[in-house]
């Protein structure tokens, strides 16, 4: 005879983001620097990025790391202790080690004593997708608490003698505590995949490629096709922050901030532009001092407008991760 | 079907609005790059906003070859016929 699995016994609740951590690594580094090894101009990285300095991680920074301090800020600022953490999920590209999970090492780290710990692999749309599954947790009951993390160690797969990235990516780590709410306060999330675009971002050499190149192993570098992923991300990824803004039941006039990946702040202007937002809306462009941080780039960027008091707590802010893959996921979300 | 004067008119509309160029300068004859200083990025807004106004496709592969006004408006009268 085969058993039956018992009903779930504890209905979940609404869920929302309680508090926001932030890790930026210590070494600022300007465009001078960066232009050593490039042909390049500080004038023409400004026009083109926005980017007037990123930061770069020391030897001792690695993602496992900037994750478990943002994480463990964003437990603080909810008023938690990490015996409350049921769940964490970190979102990265760039830890280093295949296992254990950066979230492993998070939970130990931060002193979480049980909590269920793995990473999710979504680019640059990382923390979108793990704020979606956190939300739906909590919805269902499955959790209580849950960390989301981004964090990315990106100056590892940096090939500082490209003038066409080495200019655009830093290091960082962006967290949120999710947790129950008596009113929704997560939006549903839009998300998907275009897969036509699969080759447009990308690591130029796997590892086991990068191991057996000619003249001896070198570090994979980070690749990508600037033009196509500024169209692909200017105008497709704004028509799917515009369906996040219908599906919460609201209009772009009732939103407070715009926090879209800070890839780029020509991309992110074309986004404002593409959904015609007023200038009540505060757009966030944290990439002008950060760079492009990947998953950390959307917990940083709200972080840095509520601590710049920019944006206010209870507001609404359109979040919209977009990356390799392609891959893409928005929501909105009320401000912790 | 749209002149090739109307097309000219409603690209030059287009470049105003994402590049702030004066509509007046925008002549079949002006490079984007070396005449007008539209950038790369600046020419993939103005060519989306085109497929969009006049109803066309203009791939990647294909922007690279129109260097001037007149080559964007040619590409598109062929791609309306």
């Amino acid at each position: 005879m085969s058993g039956r699995l018992k009903p779930r016994p504890v209905p979940g609740s609404e869920a929302r983001v309680l508090s926001l951590g932030a890790y930026r690594p210590g070494r600022v580094v300007a465009n001078a620097e960066v232009l050593e090894r490039i042909d390049s101009s500080d004038e023409w990285i400004r026009s083109r990025s926005g980017i007037e300095t990123r930061r770069f991680a020391g030897p001792e920074e690695t993602v496992s790391l900037m994750a478990a301090e943002a994480a463990a800020q964003a437990v603080a600022r909810a008023e938690l202790t990490p015996a409350d953490i049921d769940v964490i999920v970190v979102a990265t590209a760039t830890h280093l080690l295949q296992t254990p999970s950066a979230a492993a090492e998070v939970a130990q780290r931060i002193g979480a004593p049980s909590a269920a710990a793995f990473d999710i692999g979504a680019a640059c749309a990382g923390f979108c997708h793990g704020l979606a599954l956190a939300a739906d947790m909590i919805r269902v009951g499955t959790a209580r608490h849950v960390v989301v993390v981004g964090s990315e160690k990106l100056s590892d797969f940096l090939n500082r003698d490209d003038r066409a990235t080495a200019f655009i990516f830093g290091d960082g780590a962006g967290a949120a505590v999710v947790g129950p709410s008596d009113h929704p306060g997560i939006g549903p999330v839009v998300w998907g995949s275009d897969t036509t675009g699969i080759e447009l971002i990308r690591q130029d050499h796997a590892w086991d490629a990068a191991f057996a190149m000619p003249g001896g192993p070198r570090w994979p570098f980070l690749e990508m096709d600037g033009n196509p992923v500024f169209r692909w991300a200017a105008f497709a990824m704004a028509k799917a922050a515009a369906q996040a803004v219908d599906a919460a039941g609201v209009r772009v006039e009732d939103l407070d901030a715009f926090v879209p990946h800070q890839a780029n702040m020509r991309i992110t202007d074309a986004m404002a532009r593409a959904l015609k937002l007023p200038d009540t809306v505060a757009v966030a462009r944290d990439i002008a001092q950060q760079g492009n941080t990947s998953a950390a780039s959307v917990p940083l960027a709200l972080d840095r407008l509520l601590c710049d008091n920019e944006v206010a707590s209870g507001g609404l802010a359109l979040l919209i991760g977009f990356g390799a893959g392609l891959v893409y996921a928005a929501q909105v979300v009320e401000i912790p | 079907m749209a002149s090739t004067e109307e097309i000219r008119s409603g690209l030059a509309e287009i470049v105003n609005e994402i590049a702030g160029i004066p509509v007046e300068d925008i002549q079949l004859e002006k490079s984007f790059t070396d005449d007008l200083d539209v950038d790369s990025l600046s020419m993939v807004e103005v060519v989306v906003a085109a497929e969009e106004r006049f109803g066309v496709q203009i791939p990647d592969d294909d922007v690279k070859g129109l260097k001037t006004v007149g080559d964007a408006v040619a590409y598109i009268e062929r791609s309306v016929a």
